[in-house]
Order: C-alpha cells, then structure tokens, then sequence
C-alpha cells in the first residue's frame, strides 16, 4: 500500500527538503582540494562543463571549466551551487522499507528481495503488464538504455516511460515528422552565425541561460531577435520584436507568419521543389489564418505578426529556437509542425545559422530519450513495433524477438492505468510523478492505489515517500556515464566520489535487480563502460548511431555530435547538410497546422488564463535545487505573477495571498505583480509539492500523437485571500544595510501603501487588454536600500 | 594596452539570473559573501524592467576613498580598489554613502566594509574574475580588448558624469552610439518601441 507512513511534516522533518548552505568545512578563505574532476553540470540540457574540486571525498566547490567549448566557463546559478548538493544532510545512505513508524534501514538483500519479489508476486496475479517502470532523462545514457532492458527482458512487462514524456516528447514527434529524426538540427554555434532570431515559448535565461550568450553574440553582428511568449521573458526586454501572445495560441501565430511569408513572396521555392514535399496541403492548411484572423486568436496585433514574419522571411539566415511553451500542450506537435513548417519555406535548414531547433531541458533530455526507456522505443532511436528493428536489437541482446514486449503505456498514461488499478506495482528511478505530473491530487491518490511502490533515489523525493521500498542509488557526481546534450553532442561524465555510507551507483541497482528476476545472462555488466559498449552495438545502425564514439573519443575531442557509425567518423555536428532526410522519400516534410484551440479555454466560471513555467534558480521538481540554501534565497517560494491591471481589479498588490483555482484544484501563495505578463493570464512556477504544486491547477489532457500533457494552458480563478507580508525580494538578497541611519533608503517595507480595499464589483470581468488602468508602481520591486 | 585584460559590463545583456551574485561567494577574498549588487531599473513605461549588475568599477580617483576618514581604502598598483584594512576600518559607512556607484557593502555584523576587488586572487594569477567567468549572457565579461574587438560590439566608455562629478573608471560599461561620456542621470534611454506597450493593449487590433 503506497499511502505515506507519517505524516508528510514528520517526513520532511528527518529526510527534507533541508538546505544546506555551506560547504562541508564552512567559507574557508582559501579552498583546499586535492583533485579536480572535468565533468558537466546535472541540471539542464546545455551540459555545461564544470570542473568538480574534491576533498576526501567530498565535493567542495567547482572551478569553472574555460576549455569546454561549449561554455567556456559560463555556468548558471544552479551550476555555480551544483556542488552544495554533495555532503548533503538529507543524503539517502541505506536502502528503506517503510514501516508503520515511518521508513527503517535495511539491507541491500532485504530491500531488493522485497522489491522483486513483491513484482514477481503482482506479476504472477496479475499478469506481465501490471507491472510498470518509470525512468527520467536526468540519467545518464547508460542508466537509461538498462532500464528499457531491464523493463523488456528482465520483468517483460509493456509499460516502461520517462519524465521526458512531460518534456521533449512533442518536439520529437514533430522532428521525426518532417525530418525522421528526432534531434536538434544545428549546433548551438549556428546560433551565433544567423542573422534573425526567432525565439518562441522558451524562457532562454531561466531554463536554457547560457544559450543567452550565444543569442548576444548573433547580435552583435546585427542578428535580429524575435520573442514570442505570453510573458515578457528576460531574453525579451531588448528584442527587436515581442509577440505577447496568448497562451495555447502558439500555431495560429506561426501559421499566420507562415501565411504572411507566402503572401509577401518570401517563399524559398527552390529548396521548397528540390527537398521537401507536403508544401501545398500546408499552404492551404493555412489559407484562411491570415495575421488578422491570428490577431483575434493570439492577442497579438496583426501589424506585429506581419513585421516579424518580413523580418524572419527577410533574412538571408534565420533560427528558430522553441521549447515547451510550444510543446506543453494538447497540439504541441501541430506548434511543432507549425515552426518547422516556418523555416523549411524560407530554406532554413542543412546550412550555416539556419534551422528550426528545440531546446532540450533535461540534463540528459536528448540522450535519455534515445536508447529505450521510451515506450514505443528501442535502442539506436528504433522503433520497438518495427519488425526489422526488434530483430536488430534482439541479434545483439542474445533474445528472441518474440521476448519483446509490444509497446505500451506513454508516462501518464501509466499513471491513469495505476488509477483504474490496471497497473499495481511501479519501479521508479529519477521521476517525481507528485510534482511533476499535472492534476496532483489525482496522482496522489493514483500512488495510494499501488500494491508496491520500489524508488531508487539519492534524497527522499515526494513522490519516494509513498514507497514500500527506498534504493538509496547514485546523485551525478558519483557516477559515470554519457549524456547528449541539446546540441546532440554527446559528453563524458565523470565521477568525482563514491556514493555515500551504503548507497550505491544505480547502475549496480539496475543490474543487481534484472539478475534477481532472474535474467542474468542479460545483465552480465559490472560496470558501466560494459553497459556503453553493448549500448553502441545496438545502436549501431539506426537513426541514433553511437557505433564510432568512445569514452576515450569523447574526452580527446570536447564530446561527439551524433550520429557516428565508426571510429573514423568525425561526428554530425549540423544534420542535413546534403539535404536528404532520413524520411521515405529523402525530402523534409511540410505537416498542416489546422487551427485547433486549447482543450480547456477561458469561460465565465473559470475567466483567466493560466501558464505555467520554471525559475532560473531551480531544477524540475526541486528535488534537488530546493535542498541547496543559496539557490532556495534566490527564489524561496512560488508566486503568482499577475499584471497591474489585473492586480488593481483584484485588489491586489505585492505580497498579497492570492488563490487561483481550476478544475482541478487550488492553490494560495503571494501575488508577484508584474507588468511583464499579459494582464489576461497568470503564471505560477511548478517546482514545488504540496500545497505549493502549481500542478494542482494544470490540466492532464494529452497530445494525441506525443502524450505530452497540457501544462502550459488551462483557466483559472483568481481572488484576493488577504494581505502578505512584504514579498521576498529574490534580487540582491544578501546585502547588509548600515544602521546608524546615516542617509540609508528606508527598509524594504517603505515599499508602498499596500492598498488593503477589497476589489470592488466582483461581478466584473477580468481585464481583456482593452481596460485602461495605470501599469505603475504596484509592481514596485523591494529594492535594497543603497546608500 | 591591449594585452592587458579589461572588464567590461554591458547591463542590456543582463538576464539578472544572479549567477554573478552566487559566484561572487567562491571568491577566495570573501568566501560565502557576495559583492556584486544586481538591481531591476525602469525599463519604459510600460512598468517592464530591466536587471543590472554592479561590481566595483575601480575608479582613477576612488571616492570610497577619499571620504575615508581612516584611511582604511588602498588602490594597488594595477589601480584595483580593495575592501576596507580591517584594523583600520571604523564602520563608519562614508564610502558607502559617498560611492556614486553604490558598491561598497558595509558588513555590521564583522564592522567591515567589504567590495569587490576584482577576484584579485584570480586576477593575479592570470585566471578570470569569478563573476566575469560564469556570467552566461557576457553581461559581465573580462579579457582583452583584442579579444572584445574580435567577439563583440559597441563603443567602450569608462567616463561618467553624476552631476558636478566626473568620474573615471578602470572598468569600463558598453554605451549606445551616442559619443562622449555616460551621463547617468539624463534618463536618455532607447528601448525597442514594442517596449512602451508589450501586449499591443493600446494598439489597434
């Protein structure tokens, strides 16, 4: 039975979230290290290098690491603090099994005895399939392709996903689309090369900000920038054109553009004729969404949609930058479709500073969807009901194609069938389904329902607190491995300490339970070099070809650009480059974009629009990041941001407690009134649990082609509650004021008459983009007194 | 000259992501307290702002210093100004005050003003500033003015006006194209026209 063992306070008491602030011998002024590790950082996709210092095993600091190319020391805060996750007091050390005290330590004999044997026993019930195993893109490529056999041949069941699923998943399906591949077509030096810039749904500074300098740089030569987001994102604030638009209205935007640039004559029909197919039926597709009709759906003034579609179709070279703005919803492929459709009319692809590209987020988004813990998925980027490439795999897994299991439940899916009590036990390794996963309240109770619930986790993660048994497993730093990163440039990590006490690598974890279910000839591996080097045979051959790449390669040569069939091959840093696809007919394909609305829009009941999104100093669910004391200061808790107009027809300022409800659930935290977001539409970042998860709100209806849930748009109510105190200022927290009164500004809670009136005339509807209202000083951040 | 490193700020590529504010910390010279001041400023007035990071601009002639009534503020060679002798400094907070900049940090619990003293213990040995280092916009960037003139763009200013203060800089700030020094008070900004309106409320549709 998944129900937690204690209360969720008394939990939190002995396993954290706590903070830890310092590093392990405190602010030394001089550090001491007797090593370095070059590896990358844990959190994001851009895998930026860090240099690792250690101590006596202990991680205690970081130097940066000026000789990756692609950073060239650059780090974000989250990369600057990784190391204070190491030596950390919530640190998993022992294998737990609940109890009715709470959960106890036990032995690695005891712990996985009772996890296989509890899947053996529902499997014998119930069948193969009642059994699921979820896995995640913070993995490395190793842990990630030995789950998805450990999934086929160790338990034989259907359900294997990943925490990709909420993430990359519509961006695959649109690239596998139009180009039959599933990776981002450039590296991320084109990005410097091209002369416009059109970003779309992705919060570049937060969520991808290294890439910033590489947007700059393009600029610098005179590179136009286009921002489209239903905020004013920070990437935003010097653009050349903003497309403010409303969220879930991505594709009648760039359809509309799309129409602009045929209208106006933009079209690259050379490139269009020679290498490409589907151009018509696109083009008809989007006939009827002129800029004007786009103006009504999207909030966007024609005349702006018709500026920057001359300015994208005008260019000699252009990219296009999306993320999950585009991709968090219930058309995120058709947003997809959309936007390559975009850049394969102008010619935009196979050629210096051109090309439509996604922004992987996770640190191994790219390559921890590419070797089989997906559910449709096998090695080499194959495709698991694919004859041809089940036998593939299978000649090198020494098992009969018949052993694989047909394909199976998508990430969420999985959840709905554990609901409906399909599904009765789940392994679960770097996946935090409670925060993660939209509509929390029904995933919690969907977890209640589970007969056994196995984690492996280094801390004890929300969703771990509803498990039967706890494997204490492996953080980043105490393991090695390969990821991809959003360029497709696949890197080397390196391990810098051993995992703690009597946790262990999860590779060994992984291993150690396929053997235990009895399937050891296809577990031989004792280390993770092993598990690389079945992984490139399988590989070997598909779309996704590691064959050529060594960890030894890796190393010598700042990582490899897949695909690579053999050790003499340099790599693919730019797809495409002789303008053959790897579809049926060799050409990139055009997708219509019909027009199709959010699957929940605004209405009388429920009158704003609701987004959601991350903040530059956490990661994903937090597990992590809100562990680390500096990165929680920097943003300590969510806030709702809303526009002045709104906030002045709420009655709300700064601080103030607001609550937003849907359908689904609520949630009350403190206003963040600010004149960057559409006063039509509120955001709430999502990396927190409980009654902080902004999941509660958002809405579990999926792509129909990727299975992504639609995070990024719902409707929402939102009413004042009371009065805050002042709002945490995450800017410029740590400064010391003089206090001898000698001229300083006043203390941050000079910040204003709060307007304590209660809104008035309820009965009103929210702001529409037509109300007149002063966007002035409500937002009036508390600025730091400076002498 | 142009051997010799520079730093450079360019307050419109700042993100305001605080890396810069969470790397100060790792400076060996302050370990675990930030320098830098990172502040939202009027963008417009469409209420949108605009981040932007302060580290110590070392100027030819330190303010900080001057009004030190303890003499407690030295410049070394390479005119880099230091934080506060600690047996000399009374926490009074005048360098505080008098700064044009706003940099110096008066630390009460320790009576000690801190600043930034360009990582000197970076700097010395030829490896970057820790901020300048990770900062992922080149907001805050350090290196050559080769190195600037082959990677990047705009005109290099160090000279400012603060009213009847002209003040002169070892760091210098990108400026627009408008020649001369950088008169901070003037307001004279020139942000994307979309800026004034974000969400095209008032635009016809």
């Amino acid at each position: 039975m998944a129900r937690l063992p204690l209360p969720d306070d008394a939990l939190i008491d002995r396993y954290g979230p706590h903070r830890n602030d310092a590093p392990p011998d405190g602010w030394q002024a001089v550090e001491v290290f007797d090593r370095q590790v070059k590896t990358h950082c844990c959190f994001c996709g851009q895998q930026c290098g860090i240099i690792l210092n250690v101590a006596d095993d202990k991680v205690v600091g970081f130097e940066p690491r000026y000789d990756f190319p692609f950073n060239e020391g650059k780090l974000c805060p989250k990369g600057v603090k990784r190391y204070l996750q190491d030596n950390h007091p919530d640190r998993l050390l022992d294998p737990l099994v609940r109890t009715d005290a709470g959960f106890a330590p036990t032995t690695w004999d005891d712990a996985l005895d009772r996890t296989v044997g509890e899947l053996r026993r529902i499997q014998a019930a119930h069948g193969p399939d009642a059994v699921a195993v979820y896995g995640g893109a913070s993995l490395t490529t190793e842990k990630a392709y030995l789950l998805g056999k450990l999934a086929r041949l160790g338990l034989g069941t259907r359900h294997i996903d990943y925490n990709g699923r909420l993430c990359m998943v519509s961006a695959g399906v649109g690239y596998k689309k139009a180009f039959g591949v599933d990776r981002a077509p450039n590296p991320w030096s084109d990005i410097r090369e091209t002369d416009v810039v059109f970003v779309i749904g992705a919060n570049v500074a937060e969520c991808a900000p290294i890439t910033t300098s590489y947007i700059w740089r393009a600029r610098d030569h005179g590179a136009k920038l286009i921002v489209a987001d239903p905020r004013v994102t920070p990437i935003a604030r010097t653009a050349d054109m903003f497309l403010g638009l409303r969220p879930g209205t991505d594709s009648a935007l760039l359809s509309a553009m799309l129409h602009h640039v045929v209208a106006r004559g933009m079209v690259d029909h050379d490139f269009v004729a020679a290498h490409t197919e589907g151009f018509e039926a696109a083009i008809e597709a989007v006939e009827q969404q002129t800029p004007t009709w786009a103006a009504a759906i999207t909030g966007v003034p024609a005349a702006r949609i018709e500026e920057a579609a001359e300015m994208w179709g005008s260019a000699a070279t252009g990219m296009l930058l999306h993320a999950r703005g585009l991709e968090h919803q219930s058309k995120g492929v058709v947003n997809v479709s959309a936007a390559i459709n975009l850049a394969l009319a102008s010619g935009r692809i196979g050629k210096p500073g051109c090309g439509p590209n996604m922004i992987t987020g996770q640190g191994n988004g790219q390559g921890g969807r590419e070797h089989g813990q997906k559910c449709d998925q096998l090695p080499g980027g194959r495709n698991l009901a694919d004859p041809q490439h089940r036998a593939e795999v299978s000649a090198v897994w020494g098992c009969d194609p018949d052993d694989l299991p047909a394909p199976g439940y998508s990430a969420y899916e999985i959840m709905e069938a554990i609901e409906r009590g399909e599904i009765k036990g789940l392994l679960s390794i770097c996946f935090n389904p409670l925060i993660s996963l939209p509509d929390t309240a029904r995933t919690r109770a969907a977890l209640e329902k589970l007969e056994h619930f196995t984690v492996i986790d280094f801390f004890l993660s929300e969703s771990a607190r509803h498990a039967d048994v706890v494997l204490a497993g492996s953080l980043h730093e105490e393991d090695e491995g390969v990821v991809a990163s959003a360029e497709g440039r696949v890197v080397k990590i390196n391990a810098a300490v051993p995992p703690p006490g009597n946790a262990r690598s999860d590779t060994e974890i992984i291993v150690d339970i396929g053997r235990r279910l009895g399937a050891e000839r296809y577990f031989p591996f004792e280390t993770n070099r092993e598990v690389f080097e079945e992984l490139r045979r399988a590989s070997a051959g598909g779309v996704v070809d590691y064959a050529g790449i060594s960890w030894e390669r890796l190393e010598a040569e700042d990582g490899i650009f897949w695909p690579c069939p053999s050790e003499d091959h340099p790599g693919t840093p730019r797809l495409f480059e002789d303008l053959t696809f790897p579809t049926p007919s060799g050409r990139a394909r055009f997708v219509p974009t019909p027009w199709r609305p959010p699957a929940e829009e605004t209405d009388h009941d429920y009158p704003t629009w609701f987004t959601t999104g991350r903040v530059v100093s956490q990661y994903l669910s937090g597990e992590q990041t809100r562990r680390i004391g500096k990165l929680v200061d920097q943003y300590p808790e969510p806030l709702c941001e809303i526009h002045p107009r709104f906030a002045e027809f709420l009655g709300v300022t700064s601080g103030d407690v607001v609550r937003v409800t849907s359908r689904r659930g609520s949630i009350e935290l403190p206003a963040r009134v600010t004149a960057t977001i559409r006063p039509d539409t509120v955001f709430i970042p999502y990396h927190w649990g409980g009654r902080k998860a902004a999941n509660q709100l958002t809405n579990p209806v999926l792509d129909p082609e990727s299975k992504i849930p639609e995070y990024k748009v719902c409707a929402v109510r939102v009413e004042r509650v009371r009065a805050g105190g002042p709002v945490t200022d995450e800017r410029d927290v740590s400064v010391t004021t003089p206090s001898d009164g000698s001229g300083a500004a006043d203390p941050p809670d000079a910040t204003g008459a709060r307007s304590t009136a209660e809104a008035a005339g309820s009965e009103q509807s929210p702001p529409d983009g037509g109300m007149s209202g002063d966007p002035g000083d409500a937002s009036a951040p508390e600025e730091e007194p400076r002498a | 000259m142009t051997d010799e490193s520079i730093f450079v700020i360019d307050h419109s590529r700042c993100i305001g992501c605080q890396a810069c504010v969470q790397a100060c910390e790792e400076c060996g010279t302050h370990r675990g307290r930030s320098m830098i001041h990172l502040d939202e400023i009027d963008h417009g007035p469409s209420g949108t702002r605009q981040t932007a990071p302060t580290v110590c601009m070392h100027c030819t002639d330190p303010t900080c210093a001057e009004v030190c009534p303890a003499d407690a503020i030295k410049q070394n060679e390479e005119g880099v100004v230091q934080s506060a002798l600690k047996p000399r400094c009374i926490a009074c907070s005048n360098c505080v005050i008098a700064c044009p900049f706003g940099v110096p940090k008066m630390m009460s619990e320790i009576d000690l003003m801190m600043k930034c003293d360009l990582c000197l213990d970076r700097t010395s040995v030829g490896s970057k500033p820790m901020c300048a280092s990770v900062c992922p916009s080149e907001a805050l960037w350090y290196g050559t003015p080769d190195e600037f003139a082959a990677s990047r763009s705009g005109p290099l200013g160090n000279g400012f006006v603060f009213g009847n203060q002209d003040v002169t800089t070892k760091v210098r700030v990108v400026l627009d194209e408008t020649p001369g020094p950088l008169d901070v008070l003037s307001g004279r900004l020139a942000p994307p026209r979309w800026l004034d309106d974000p969400f095209g409320l008032e635009e016809a549709r």
